[in-house]
């Protein structure tokens, strides 16, 4: 087998492939939890009235991980959450791939530039929260 | 209220603001926040989280499809997208010196000027501006699918679409929106992109600069699951719908549906800033 020649249309092709993967992904997780959730407090009144953050548990990516495995429903929730999040960043990731291999200088330059930003915003927001 | 009664509400209208949001390249948040906040009594803060997590589920929702058809210009979104982030660096950084109160105002006086104009066709100018050699030179130049077939465009004004991006990006993490209105007007009207290619494009974009913010909305405890649940599904869903219809609608409905939209955000965002304070 030799190595198919990349293309616009090839890189097209995966970027659509990763975003719809990770929107499935993360709509079924978020699904589960939501009937699970709905099954166990479907009954309780809601207040979202007032504003009380959210326990640091929901806020903190290594503690949302642990309350999915531990099967509490607002982690897995937010568990998928956080996979919807990675979809858009994942796929700036995958284009930076994609134009290497193309062998595109100029676009490997820019959406290497994109990623930094993205990821300095992240790791700073995540500090300054 | 039970939470077996707020969840269904809140699918619902997210599903239709997915499948706006997605036509438009506009996002959820227009039509999320206001139901959340004015319906249901949401507290403001726990609809920001709930509209960023529209925007990335619209986002990534459609634009399967759309890059799949050609429809999104990845390289237009990409080096556009280094505007975008950081303008919302930016403005993250002098949020704290400025008065958005005022800004919202100003703002939503531009959107409502912008609504109007991207309403009507794009007028052909008596002096056609050249297309840009800026855009051979980063291959933003591309073809899409019409009902008549593959049709070939070129970019014009790369310089000042990149200063609006900035712009838009700048505004979006002052104000916290995400700012797709002024993407799509940025495209169609600086740089003459064919409006579904803006719209589709914006819509690819606007994941991109709602993830760059949401480890400050995450640390903050903005994002409440119970909340964000349905409305992530809801968007999920109405967006991947709206991202079928998008080659079958004739552009002048298109413009209109977003300039209504636009034009509701402006107001919203009008007597947000009168009433002093998002």
């Amino acid at each position: 087998m030799s190595w198919a020649k990349v293309t616009d249309r090839s890189i097209e092709r995966m970027v659509s492939v990763l975003l719809r993967t990770g929107v499935l992904l993360a709509g079924s997780v978020v699904l589960a939890g939501g009937i699970y959730y709905l099954a166990r407090h479907g009954n309780e009144a809601t207040d979202y009235r007032t504003f009380h953050g959210q326990p640091s548990v929901d806020r903190i990516v290594g503690e949302i991980v642990r309350g999915a495995i531990h099967l509490r429903a607002r982690s897995i929730i937010q568990f998928g959450i956080l996979l919807l999040i990675a979809t858009p960043i994942a796929r700036v990731a995958f284009s930076l791939v994609g134009f290497a291999l193309e062998g595109d200088r100029k676009y490997v330059a820019i959406t290497s530039i994109v990623l930094a930003i993205l990821l300095y915003s992240l790791i700073s927001g995540a500090v300054q929260g | 209220m039970t939470a077996a009664e707020f969840t269904p509400i809140v699918l619902g209208a997210s599903f239709l603001a997915g499948f706006l949001g997605s036509l438009t390249g506009l996002g959820g948040g227009v039509i999320v926040t206001p139901v959340l906040t004015l319906f249901l009594g949401v507290d403001l803060r726990y609809a920001i989280g709930a509209s960023l997590v529209s925007v990335i589920a619209t986002s990534s929702g459609a634009a399967a499809a759309y890059v799949r058809d050609g429809y999104s210009n990845i390289r237009i979104g990409m080096f556009l997208e280094i505007a975008t982030t950081l303008g919302a660096i930016f403005g993250a950084f002098i949020g704290t010196h400025i008065p958005t109160t005022v800004l919202s105002i100003i703002f939503g006086l531009i959107l409502l000027q912008a609504a109007w104009q991207t309403s009507r066709e794009r007028k052909r100018g008596k002096k056609p501006v050249p297309p840009d050699p800026l855009g051979e030179t980063l291959h933003l130049n591309e073809a899409y699918m019409t009902p008549q077939g593959l049709e070939s465009y070129v970019v014009h004004r790369v310089k000042a679409g990149f200063a609006l991006m900035f712009g838009a990006g700048t505004l979006s993490g002052l104000l916290g929106i995400g700012s797709g209105s002024l993407k799509v007007i940025a495209m169609d009207q600086a740089m003459q992109i064919p409006f579904k290619v803006s719209t589709a494009t914006s819509n690819f974009m606007i994941g991109v600069t709602a993830a760059a913010s949401a480890s400050v909305y995450l640390s903050r405890g903005y994002v409440n699951p119970a909340i964000a649940m349905p409305v992530m599904l809801g968007v999920l869903s109405g967006s991947m719908m709206g991202a079928r219809f998008l080659a079958r609608l004739p552009v002048t409905l298109l413009r209109r549906v977003f300039a209504l939209v636009v034009a509701v955000m402006a107001i919203e965002m009008i007597f947000s800033g009168a009433k002093g304070g998002l």
